[in-house]
């Protein structure tokens, strides 16, 4: 009886302790401050501490696949507000390696970028861009198309790269099936992508200065995701992404599967969605909860000459601007649009590069501007009107806007007029 | 030396149905280029010479350029290369953490002409249309950097290569184009397919006579035309590898009012250097002491020294362009400086590292050897090499570029092997400050009377120059 109590004492008091060590340590690497909710919808603005600067949320994370922003310095990066951006593990573990990288002192000091990194596990590569890859408890397996080698990305081995890229945030290695795959394929995914988080958790050499966030999974099954939310909510992670959407599935299978886990997440902890980008995705989802965002699709439609407008987007190649002498959005602050012409972009594609550095410089500046108009209609109180403004500019019309999107907003209490 | 024929002779022996003005009595012709250069008076440009050293190499400062006349470039010097008044990659953010940029911007009609019309439409000019805001404009026919097909030229025309392909221009429509570009500075209409080896005298004699009618109707073409006024005209200077016709050709372009002068078709990969030199040297004696040289389509450090020495005071800069596009960094050395504690302040060579690229080449697995392979070797790093895969130095230790401030070599290796735009970035920031800078040196040099000095830096153990170097055509 008295060792019992004694025990219960005991444990009592290393759980307080171990709790308190905990709200230390994630501390050190990771507070999220709530500034404001939207009284109507569930979207909030925050600050999320990271160990390399504060990041404003709701925020757009551009995507630098291989430890560059495709074309912009890192000064330009930081001079148009970026706070957060993207490597991904499998290209760099691959080129140029995280042994290269740690003597680098990480991806930080490889391409010298004094901010927040991000980096994905590497799952998602494997599986959608290596054809050979084979999924077992122990990890995935593939073939390096560089040498050919077989590699066995396991959760540990996700780790380790993520720990000498030396990223803020890391994510765990979870088991990617196709977001329109049903049956128990999405059920074993689901499981296995609670037991491989636990398997992280462990693996993280750097708890203290790296944090590791949990992909939620389950596809489109509701059930499925509860208990997926249920199992990986008992963790101790300092941050949730919501994974398996933005995969060619149905817009309004997507927005229920985001808003049901935003309803699940706990309120203190930052919300990841992964994978969206599109200006009106952004804006429902902030809506829905969710405060960071990352896509490639931005960075990318800018080397094609897409530039992105609050009335949709540009295609500066187009004949039609090539005696257009206005710039790409008369109301854009950012040095392309301050500087040069439609017409001029719309020549100059012909004759050099610095084109597409001019469009992925005012795309990146309209995507984290169109975010922090976000947050400060949070602030301010009127989110609400926000929507509506934004979606008037975006669409001709009512009839066009998506249904998905209406449906969405009507979930959170908005009509749209 | 070679005994110059007259240039009356020699043209009455050519074509000179295309060219009749110049079977006129050389005193008619004296006056007609007097009275030519009344109406352009008036301009402020003017060339400032502190030393002309061994009767050749000039340092000074071109005064009064610019259409307010507010800037200033000083000789030896380069112009700033661009592709439509882009410097190929940069934007004026990356642009601008380049210091001591030239103030004089070089744009090309072969990326121009394709948007002539769009220009009329503007009407402000390309400066404006490109977003340019304080520099100098000069508008050359050719881009240096590009391949130029020959074959296309006539008596009344010439053609540049743009995007969609050859577009002909004849002095009506080339005139046409230089009022919507409105630049400060532009070449003259020329034919300078004569480059080539064993072009016939016959061929180089036609280029010469074309390029001095084409001047003189673009000249009488600006003189009536308003939006012209305080424009400068260069006349080019032909001839091929024959010193008669290069004397002639500069001797005529210089009775003309011309502002300065380009010297055409002794580019890089057309003749040696020794050749290059005579023709040169031959051409500045003719030129007046007042008006600048610019010499098209040279840019090896090498020929750059060498052609100071043969009175050239500018030259295109598009050499630092396609060392980029090789994937490579300027590294050459050019301190001067006797004083050792400086050494930190001016880039330092890596001549280690030039022995091992030596090796490194050779076993090149794709290793495409090109012309210039023996001369570049000794110029540039190539950091497409394994080798620099984990090393993290900066480009050139030392040098305070944007680049090298900021990155290590082992980066730029990463991103040139995985194709990544900001490869051409920052290679195209450093070896810009880094040519820069070499012209800065050559300046010092030539204040300092260290000229030698500054060769035996540049050319490293290479020492001399080819010898088995061609005569010049008499
Ligand atoms: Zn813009
Ligand atoms: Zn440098």
């Amino acid at each position: 009886m008295a060792a019992h109590v004694e025990r219960g004492t005991d444990s009592t008091t290393s759980i307080k302790n171990m709790s308190l060590k905990k709200s230390l340590s994630a501390a050190a690497s990771l507070t999220l401050q709530i500034v404001a909710e939207c009284p109507v919808t569930k979207a909030r603005a925050c600050n999320l501490m990271l160990p390399h600067c504060a990041v404003n949320t709701p925020v757009f994370m551009p995507v630098g696949t291989q430890g560059t922003m495709k074309g912009i310095t890192v000064d330009q990066l930081e001079g148009l507000g970026c706070q957060i951006c993207l490597g991904n593990t499998y290209h760099l573990g691959m080129r140029p390696g995280s042994d290269v990288i740690e003597k680098a002192n990480g991806l930080h000091g490889f391409m010298n970028w004094k901010r927040n990194i991000l980096t994905d596990s590497g799952g998602f590569q494997m599986v959608s861009l290596v054809e050979l890859s084979e999924v077992t408890e122990e990890g995935v397996k593939f073939k390096s198309p560089y040498d050919g080698k077989e590699i066995l990305l396991s959760p540990e081995k996700s780790i380790s790269i993520q720990n000498s890229l030396g990223s803020d945030i890391m994510m765990q290695l979870d088991d990617v099936v196709s977001s329109t795959m049903t049956g128990p394929r999405v059920e074993e995914a689901m499981h296995r992508s609670i037991r491989w988080l636990d398997r992280c958790i462990a693996a993280n050499k750097n708890p203290h200065k790296q944090n590791l966030f949990a992909i939620i999974q389950g596809g489109l099954n509701a059930d499925l995701r509860k208990a997926c939310l249920h199992e990986m909510t008992q963790r101790d992670v300092p941050g949730f992404a919501i994974g398996g959407l933005s995969g060619g599935e149905e817009k309004d299978d997507f927005w229920q599967m985001v808003t049901l886990s935003t309803d699940h997440l706990p309120r203190e902890k930052p919300r990841y969605l992964m994978g969206v980008g599109y200006a009106v995705d952004l804006v429902v989802c902030v809506a829905l909860g969710c405060d960071m965002f990352d896509c490639v699709f931005p960075t990318r439609t800018a080397r094609f000459g897409s530039a992105l407008v609050p009335w949709g987007s540009l295609q500066v190649k187009q004949k039609q601007y090539a005696k257009d002498f206005r710039p790409i959005d008369p109301d854009c602050q950012c040095p392309t649009c301050k500087r040069h012409s439609r017409a001029y972009l719309h020549a100059l594609f012909k004759s050099d590069t610095a084109a597409m550095h001019h469009i992925t410089i005012h795309n990146i500046a309209y995507q984290l501007n169109l975010m922090n108009s976000v947050r400060q209609s949070i602030v301010e109180g009127r989110f609400p009107e926000f929507i509506q403004t934004f979606m008037k500019r975006m669409f001709p019309s009512r009839d066009q806007y998506p249904s998905w999107a209406v449906d969405a907003l009507a979930s959170v209490n908005i009509t749209l007029e | 030396m070679t005994p110059f024929c007259s240039f009356l002779s020699a043209a009455a022996a050519g074509d000179d149905d295309i060219f009749p003005r110049l079977v006129v009595p050389v005193s008619v012709i004296v006056v007609l280029a007097t009275h030519l250069a009344t109406p352009m008076a008036g301009n402020g440009m003017k060339l400032e010479l502190s030393r002309v050293i061994n009767g050749r190499s000039r340092l000074g400062v071109l005064k009064g350029i610019g259409r307010t006349g507010q800037h200033s470039l000083e000789v030896p010097g380069c112009l700033l290369y661009t592709h439509l008044g882009t410097v190929p990659h940069l934007t004026q953010d990356t642009l601008h953490t380049v210091s001591n940029l030239p103030s004089v911007t070089q744009v090309t009609l072969s990326n121009i002409a394709e948007h002539h019309e769009v220009l009329e439409h503007f009407k402000d000019g390309f400066r404006k249309f490109a977003g340019l805001h304080d520099t100098v404009l000069y508008c050359s026919l050719h881009d240096p950097a590009a391949p130029c097909p020959t074959g296309y030229t006539t008596n009344k025309t010439v053609s540049v290569w743009g995007s969609p392909g050859r577009i002909e221009l004849t002095v009506a429509k080339f005139m046409a184009l230089q009022k919507t570009v409105q630049p400060d500075w532009y070449q003259s209409m020329a034919d300078g397919e004569t480059w080539q080896n064993n072009t016939s005298r016959k061929r180089v004699q036609k280029s010469v006579n074309r390029t001095l009618a084409h001047l003189d109707e673009c000249l009488l073409v600006h003189q009536n035309s308003q939006e012209l006024e305080g424009v400068e005209v260069f006349g080019v200077v032909e001839g091929g590898d024959i010193l008669e016709e290069r004397v002639r050709s500069a001797r005529e372009t210089a009775k003309r009012p011309v502002a300065g002068f380009c010297l055409d078709g002794l580019q890089t990969g057309s003749m040696d250097q020794d050749l290059r030199n005579q023709l040169t040297a031959a051409v500045t004696k003719e030129l007046p002491e007042d008006k600048p040289r610019l010499l098209q389509g040279v840019g090896h450090p090498d020929e750059v020294l060498a052609c100071v020495e043969a009175g050239v005071d500018l030259f295109e800069g598009f050499f630092p362009f396609q060392v980029t596009e090789r994937g490579c960094a300027l590294c050459f050395n050019f301190d001067i400086s006797p004083d050792p504690e400086r050494a930190g302040r001016a880039p330092r060579a890596v001549l280690e590292l030039n022995k091992e690229d030596d090796a490194a080449r050779d076993t090149e697995p794709n290793g495409e050897l090109d012309l210039d392979q023996t001369q570049t070797m000794y110029f540039e790093i190539n950091l497409k090499d394994k080798r620099h895969q984990d090393d993290f130095r900066p480009l050139v230790e030392g040098c305070g570029c944007y680049c090298c401030m900021n990155h290590q070599r082992a980066y730029l290796h990463h991103l040139l092997v995985t194709n990544e735009l900001l490869a051409g970035v920052l290679l195209m920031i450093h070896n810009t400050a880094h040519y820069l800078s070499f012209f800065g040196a050559v300046r010092e040099a030539l204040a300092k009377d260290r000229l030698d000095l500054l060769k035996r830096r540049v050319l490293g153990k290479r020492g001399g120059m080819d010898t088995s170097a061609k005569e010049p055509r008499d």
